[in-house]
């Protein structure tokens, strides 16, 4: 298909969305990323029967807490994906690429970047 | 288990606004599992705590230690070493464990990074519910083993009240009436004639209402 | 005027206080505080009934206050947090000022382990700083502490307890000045034997400006006996009472006497003290002494305002 997604986004592969924690999303905006979005397979589709299901909700805790800390909790986005699914992975990628861009660098990365140290 | 929660992030923020170092300690007894200041929550609360700075501009050195108990000198002592290199401590244990902190570093500040809600017991994951008040002079051998001192909202100890209505408090659908779940229990047992009997008045004093409770047991002492 | 009350009047017109007090009777005879009341009908301004005091169970404080002024006294209504919630306070207070009752004295209350219910349960569900804050909007912006309107005046006189004696010293003047911050139009003292103690603490409480904003009634205790003296001495937390006045009393041919003296002498000495605006006489147990004791304190007559 040779489809193309935003290079801004940098991929973590997990054996199962089921296996991420809120302390990998969190480091990920701690350490500059503008936003964070877990794609796991489509639900009712877990190999692991519940691994998305768990994932989502860790992602909506994830959210809660950025918006405590201030940071703006539309950073971080859950999507559902077959694995077969290439279109709509680069379509996903673009959606929230642009959401991103709209949204403008992190709060935590803008004042970094004046040169404050991390 | 003792059963407690992380407090609102802004309140531990406002306690350590002014500080450059500091050391989280979470314990690794019942809040590790009650998921709320365990080594894993300590981790998430120094990431959060360290974005908060950031996004001030401003930096924050964090050391994450997580405790076997807070509640026990020996493990408290771990802390001696190096707790002056930090402003201050948060604890995530409950708020035993922030008072043994508190304590025994006598020149540091300890503050609370959890509110420490009761003892409870775990109803599936993630859901927790509170079953003993420590009232000091246990009522459940007449009770079918179910408590009315921390179950009923009113600590009644006679039956159930007229709010009571198909197996619920009245303070809300989701409290079970503990004097259904006790006189449904005793029916099954058939033991009901146990509460027939008058509930003697209570004494309140070894529940807290004599005064701070202390235990020592002499042959155990050393 | 907040109240009305003749201890406001007297207080507000910059008239010397005098206070004192009756505790209601473990039993239901209204002769009991009318009799009490009769000699301090012409020597005070107003007469404080205790709540429950020392968490012994009394008639209530109340209703004590209605059979005083039945009497033509002015009652100072005590209540303790020990033993109501946010509600029944909140409650009592409306009856109150619905029975006439103008002044009232808002207090923590001994312990129930000291009384004669020591398996009870105790209430505080506020503290005593919290009431007075409470008793101030109830008057003040005729609310309830949950922000509800208050139909109708809630006219009261505020009044707090102060003890100069108790630790940590140099907080026990932050304390009060929480007290006054809350809401307290006066404050009565713990009873004063070391008077050099509690000139300290007065100095304290002019250095805050204090004394300004609240009228401070030094309050006494006079003693009946050696044995008295003593067990106050070593057994009652709180009171600082100087080994001098127990030896005083241990070698007095006639120690009710000496008690008087003690008395008044400390009387005497606290009016000179800047800041102190009445005083309060707790005679427990002897409340017909107190008509002597403000006599020979040259406090009579007691003013009309």
């Amino acid at each position: 298909m040779r489809l193309t997604y935003p290079d801004s986004i940098r991929i973590i592969r997990l054996p199962c969305t089921g296996k991420i924690d809120v302390i990998h999303m969190m480091e990920a905006f701690r350490k500059g990323a503008d936003g964070v979005y877990v794609a796991g397979c489509l639900e009712g589709e877990c190999h692991y029967l519940a691994g998305n299901l768990r994932a989502k909700k860790k992602v909506e805790y994830t959210r809660k807490l950025l918006d405590e800390i201030g940071i703006e909790g539309e950073r971080i986005e859950m999507y559902g994906i077959a694995a077969s699914d290439g279109p709509r992975f680069a379509e996903v990628a673009k959606e929230m690429h642009e959401k991103i861009m709209d949204l403008g660098p992190s709060p935590v990365k803008r004042v970094v970047r004046k040169g404050v140290p991390s | 288990m003792i059963v407690g929660e992380r407090k609102p992030f802004d309140e531990i923020v406002g306690f350590v606004r002014d500080c450059k170092k500091i050391l989280i300690a979470g314990c690794n007894e019942c809040v590790t599992v009650c998921c709320a200041g365990g080594k894993k929550e300590v981790g998430i609360l120094s990431s959060a705590l360290k974005m908060a700075f950031s996004k001030e501009g401003k930096d924050l050195e964090v050391k994450e230690v997580t405790l076997e108990r807070q509640c026990d000198p020996e493990y408290v002592q771990q802390l001696s070493e190096y707790y002056d290199q930090y402003d201050a401590i948060v604890s995530m244990a409950c708020g035993v464990g922030v008072q043994e902190l508190a304590m025994s570093y006598q020149d540091k500040l300890v503050f609370p990074a959890l509110n420490t809600n009761f003892m409870g017991a775990s109803q599936g994951q993630g859901v927790w519910e509170e079953r003993c008040q420590g009232c000091g002079a246990c009522v459940l051998g007449r009770t079918g083993g179910l408590c009315p001192i921390a179950r009923c909202a009113k600590s009644l100890l006679n039956g159930p009240c007229g709010g009571s209505m198909n197996g619920k408090c009245e303070i809300s659908k989701d409290v079970d009436c503990v004097w259904q779940l006790i006189i449904d229990r005793l029916t099954g047992l058939n033991q009901l004639q146990m509460l027939e009997d008058i509930f003697p008045v209570k004494d309140w004093s070894c529940a807290g209402h004599g005064g701070p409770r202390k235990v020592v047991r002499e042959d155990l002492k050393s | 005027m907040k109240s009305g009350s003749n201890l406001e009047r007297i207080l507000e017109s910059g008239h010397f206080a005098v206070c004192a007090e009756a505790g209601p009777p473990k039993g239901s005879s209204p002769k009991v505080i009318q009799k009490k009341g009769g000699p301090l009908k012409s020597c005070c301004d107003a007469v404080n009934v205790t709540d429950n005091q020392t968490a012994i169970v009394r008639m209530s404080s109340i209703s004590g206050c209605v059979l005083l002024k039945e009497l033509g006294l002015e009652p100072v209504l005590q209540m303790v947090v020990r033993d109501r919630n946010r509600l029944a306070l909140q409650s009592d207070l409306l009856g109150a000022a619905a029975l006439g009752i103008r002044n009232v004295l808002c207090l923590s209350g001994d312990h129930q382990k000291f009384g004669n219910h020591p398996t009870a349960k105790g209430v505080y569900d506020i503290d005593s700083i919290q009431f007075l804050q409470m008793v101030k909007t109830m008057r003040d912006e005729h609310k309830f502490i949950n922000g509800e309107d208050i139909s109708g005046d809630v006219p009261f006189f505020i009044g707090a307890a102060a003890n100069p004696f108790a630790d940590p010293f140099e907080f026990r003047v932050t304390r009060l000045a929480k007290k006054i911050n809350a809401g307290a139009d006066f404050i009565q003292t713990q009873g004063i034997f070391d008077v050099a103690k509690f000139v300290e603490w007065m100095k304290m409480v002019r250095d805050r400006g204090l004394h300004e904003r609240t009228h401070i009634l030094a309050g006494l205790i006079p003693m009946k006996s050696v044995g008295m003296a003593r067990y106050m001495r070593n057994n009652v937390p709180g009171l600082s009472v100087p080994k001098v006045l127990v030896d005083r009393m241990a070698d007095s041919k006639d120690p009710k006497e000496e008690g008087v003296k003690i008395c008044v002498e400390a009387i005497e000495q606290l009016t000179d003290v800047e800041g102190v605006h009445g005083v309060h006489v707790m005679a427990v147990a002897w409340e017909d002494i107190v008509p002597r004791i403000v006599e020979e304190a040259g406090l009579m007559p007691r003013p009309v305002v």
